[in-house]
C-alpha cells in the first residue's frame, strides 16, 4: 500500500485527507440507504418470529428451524437447485461452442456476432418471458407448426409448467455465460491447438485433450455465474411457470407481499445467500484444483 | 472430417442464435396481430394493439413514470459516480481498495433479496411508491456500473495532461473542468446510457416498492402478462426494445462502443 503510494503520487493539491471521502459521500449515502440498511434489516427480521403473519420481536433462530423442519421448504430448495442446475448446464452447452467458434473466426463478423449473442441482456426479462409464451404457448408458433405438420393432434404444453421455466432460464442466463466464457477463452493460446494438430492429433482429440481442459476454468466461472443467477431469478419462474412452479425467489416475494410474513421471507433470503456462497466456494475449490 | 467439423460448428452457432432471437422476432410479428388472444399465425394484421397501448392509461402513466425515473437516475448516477470514480482513481488514501470493492458489492446480492430488504427499510421511511424511493432503489443498481465505467475511462486517460495543465498554473479544479472533463465525454455517455437502460428496464426491485399510486412501465407489463396473454404486450415489448436499441445507437453513433468502454 505505502509502496504504491510512493510510486504513484497523488494529484498535487489534493493532499487533504478528507477530500476523497467528501467526493465519495453521495455514493456512500446511497449505498447506506439502499444496500447496507436493507441488509442489516434483513438480518434483524430473520431473527424475529412470526405468528401467522404477525411479527413477534425476538432474537431467535426459530424461523430458520421451522423452515428446516417443513418438508414444503425442503422441496422448494430441492426444486430451485434442480432447476438452476439444469438450465445452467443447458445454457453452458449452448454458449461454450458458440464462444469457441466465434473466437476461432477470422472474419470481421466476429465482433458483430459476439455483440448479438450478448444483446439479449438489453432486453427486459419480462419481454423475453413473454416472447417464450408467444413461441411455446398452446396457440403459439411451435405448436402451430407441429399441428400443421401433423406431428401432434393436440397442442403440446410447453409453458406454464416446469419445462417452460427451464427454457426461459436457459435463455436468460446464456448471454452471461457466453460473455464469461468468451472473456476466459480470450486468453487461450490457439498455438497450443496448432501444436497438437501438427503432432498428428485428430481434431476431436485436440478438443478433448487440449482445448477443453484449458478452457475448464472459464467454463467453471460461467457455470457459477449462471447457477447463482438462476437460483435467485424471480420473473422467469413466475411468468413461465404459470403460477404452478414454486421456487425460493417466488416464495420470498409471496411471503413479503402476499402473506406479509416478513421473518420467513427474510430467513428464506438468507438460505438463498447461503446457497450463493456455497456455490462460490465450490467453484473456487474446483478452479484451484484444475489450475 | 477436417471440413465437416467447422461446418457442424457453424450450424450449431446458427441454431443457438435462432434459439435466442426466435422469440423476439415472433414478438415483433405478433405485435401486428388483430386477434383477441395470442394466436400464431394471427388471423388478421393491423395496428389495433398499437392504438390500444396509446389509449391505455395505466401503460401510458407507467411509461411517463419510468421515463422520468430513468432520466433522474441517469443524471444522479453521473453526478454521484464521477466524483467517486475520480477519488478512486486519482487520490491515494487509506481504504481505497476497500471502497473500490464496496461500490461493486450490490451487484453480488440477488435483486430479490435486495428488493426485500429495501421494501422493509423504505416502508419504515415512508419511501415506498414515491419517486425518491424508486430513484434510490434504482441507483443502487446503476451506481456500480457508472462508477466502474468512469473509473476505467479516468484510468485510461492517464494523468500527464492534467499534470501539464497544473504545471502551467491551472488550479486542480480548473484542470479537471477544462482538461479532464471534455476527454471524459465518451465515458460519461456510456455510463449514462447504461444507467438509463438499467433503470428503465428494472423490474424486480421496483415490484417490491411500487404501489397503486405510482407504478413503472416494466411493472405494469409484468402485472398484465401475469394475468393474461394477448398481443397488447407485444407492442409494449417492441417499444421497450426500441428504447434500449435507441440508447445503444446513440452511444454507438456518438462515441462508439470500443471507445466508450476504453478498450
Amino acid at each position: 500500500m505505502s509502496a504504491a503510494a510512493a510510486s504513484a503520487p497523488a494529484v498535487p493539491g489534493t493532499g487533504a485527507r478528507l477530500t476523497p471521502w467528501l467526493l465519495m459521500t453521495p455514493v456512500l449515502l446511497v449505498l447506506c440507504c439502499s444496500f447496507i440498511a436493507p441488509l442489516l434489516w434483513l438480518v434483524r427480521m430473520a431473527l424475529n418470529q412470526s405468528d401467522n403473519g404477525a411479527i413477534i420481536p425476538a432474537v431467535s433462530l426459530q424461523t430458520f428451524q421451522s423452515l428446516a423442519s417443513d418438508p414444503y421448504y425442503l422441496g422448494l430448495l430441492g426444486r430451485t437447485l434442480e432447476l438452476a442446475a439444469t438450465s445452467t448446464i443447458l445454457a453452458t452447452i449452448m454458449a461454450y461452442p458458440v464462444a469457441l467458434t466465434l473466437l476461432r473466426m477470422q472474419s470481421r463478423w466476429r465482433t458483430v456476432l459476439a455483440v448479438l449473442a450478448a444483446s439479449p441482456l438489453l432486453v427486459s426479462v419480462v419481454v423475453r418471458s413473454y416472447g417464450w409464451m408467444v413461441t411455446l404457448g398452446d396457440t403459439g408458433f411451435v405448436n402451430s407448426v407441429l399441428l400443421w405438420l401433423g406431428l401432434v393432434q393436440h397442442p403440446v404444453r410447453m409453458v406454464n409448467n416446469y419445462s417452460g421455466v427451464v427454457v426461459g432460464l436457459t435463455e436468460s442466463i446464456m448471454p452471461y455465460i457466453f460473455l464469461t466464457v468468451m472473456a476466459g477463452l480470450g486468453r487461450l493460446d490457439s498455438r497450443l491447438d496448432e501444436a497438437a494438430m501438427s503432432l498428428g492429433a485428430p481434431p476431436a482429440k485436440v478438443f478433448w485433450r487440449v482445448t477443453l481442459p484449458l478452457s475448464a476454468p472459464a467454463i467453471i466461472t460461467g457455470l457459477t455465474i449462471g447457477f447463482v443467477l438462476s437460483v435467485s431469478s424471480f420473473i422467469t419462474p413466475e411468468l413461465l411457470g404459470g403460477g404452478r412452479v414454486f421456487v425460493m425467489a417466488t416464495e420470498v416475494y409471496d411471503m413479503a407481499l402476499v402473506s406479509l410474513d416478513w421473518p420467513t421471507a427474510a430467513a428464506l433470503s438468507f438460505v438463498m445467500l447461503i446457497v450463493f456462497f456455497v456455490a462460490l466456494l465450490v467453484a473456487g475449490r474446483l478452479t484451484r484444483r484444475l489450475a | 472430417m477436417q471440413k465437416l467439423l467447422p461446418k457442424l460448428g457453424r450450424i450449431y452457432v446458427v441454431a443457438v442464435f435462432a434459439f435466442i432471437f426466435l422469440p423476439l422476432v415472433l414478438v415483433l410479428l405478433i405485435s401486428f396481430s388483430t386477434d383477441d388472444y395470442l394466436n400464431f399465425p394471427p388471423h388478421g394484421w393491423g395496428l389495433r394493439y398499437y392504438y390500444a397501448v396509446l389509449g391505455n392509461a395505466s401503460f401510458m402513466s407507467g411509461l411517463r413514470t419510468s421515463a422520468i425515473i430513468a432520466v433522474i437516475v441517469m443524471l444522479l448516477s453521473l453526478a454521484f459516480g464521477l466524483p467517486a470514480a475520480w477519488a478512486l482513481t486519482r487520490v491515494e488514501f487509506r481504504g481505497r481498495e476497500f471502497l473500490r470493492s464496496f461500490v461493486l458489492a450490490p451487484l453480488v446480492l440477488p435483486t430479490i433479496v435486495l428488493g426485500l430488504g429495501i421494501l422493509m427499510v423504505f416502508t419504515r421511511l415512508g419511501l415506498t411508491a414515491t419517486y425518491p424511493g424508486l430513484v434510490l432503489a434504482h441507483l443502487v443498481m446503476t451506481l456500480p456500473f457508472a462508477v466502474r465505467i468512469l473509473q476505467t475511462t479516468l484510468g485510461n486517460l492517464g494523468i500527464e495532461v492534467e499534470h501539464a495543465a497544473m504545471t502551467l498554473g491551472a488550479r486542480p479544479f480548473q484542470a479537471f473542468r477544462y482538461i479532464t472533463l471534455p476527454r471524459l465525454v465518451p465515458g460519461l455517455i456510456a455510463a449514462g446510457a447504461i444507467s438509463a437502460i438499467l433503470s428503465f428496464d428494472e423490474v424486480v426491485l421496483s415490484l417490491f416498492i411500487v404501489g397503486p399510486r405510482l407504478t413503472t412501465l416494466p411493472v405494469a407489463i409484468y402485472r398484465y402478462v401475469n394475468e393474461r396473454t394477448d398481443p397488447m404486450v407485444a407492442v409494449l415489448a417492441v417499444l421497450l426494445i426500441c428504447v434500449s436499441l435507441g440508447i445503444v445507437l446513440i452511444v454507438e453513433r456518438s462515441v462508439g462502443f470500443a471507445r466508450a468502454f476504453g478498450r
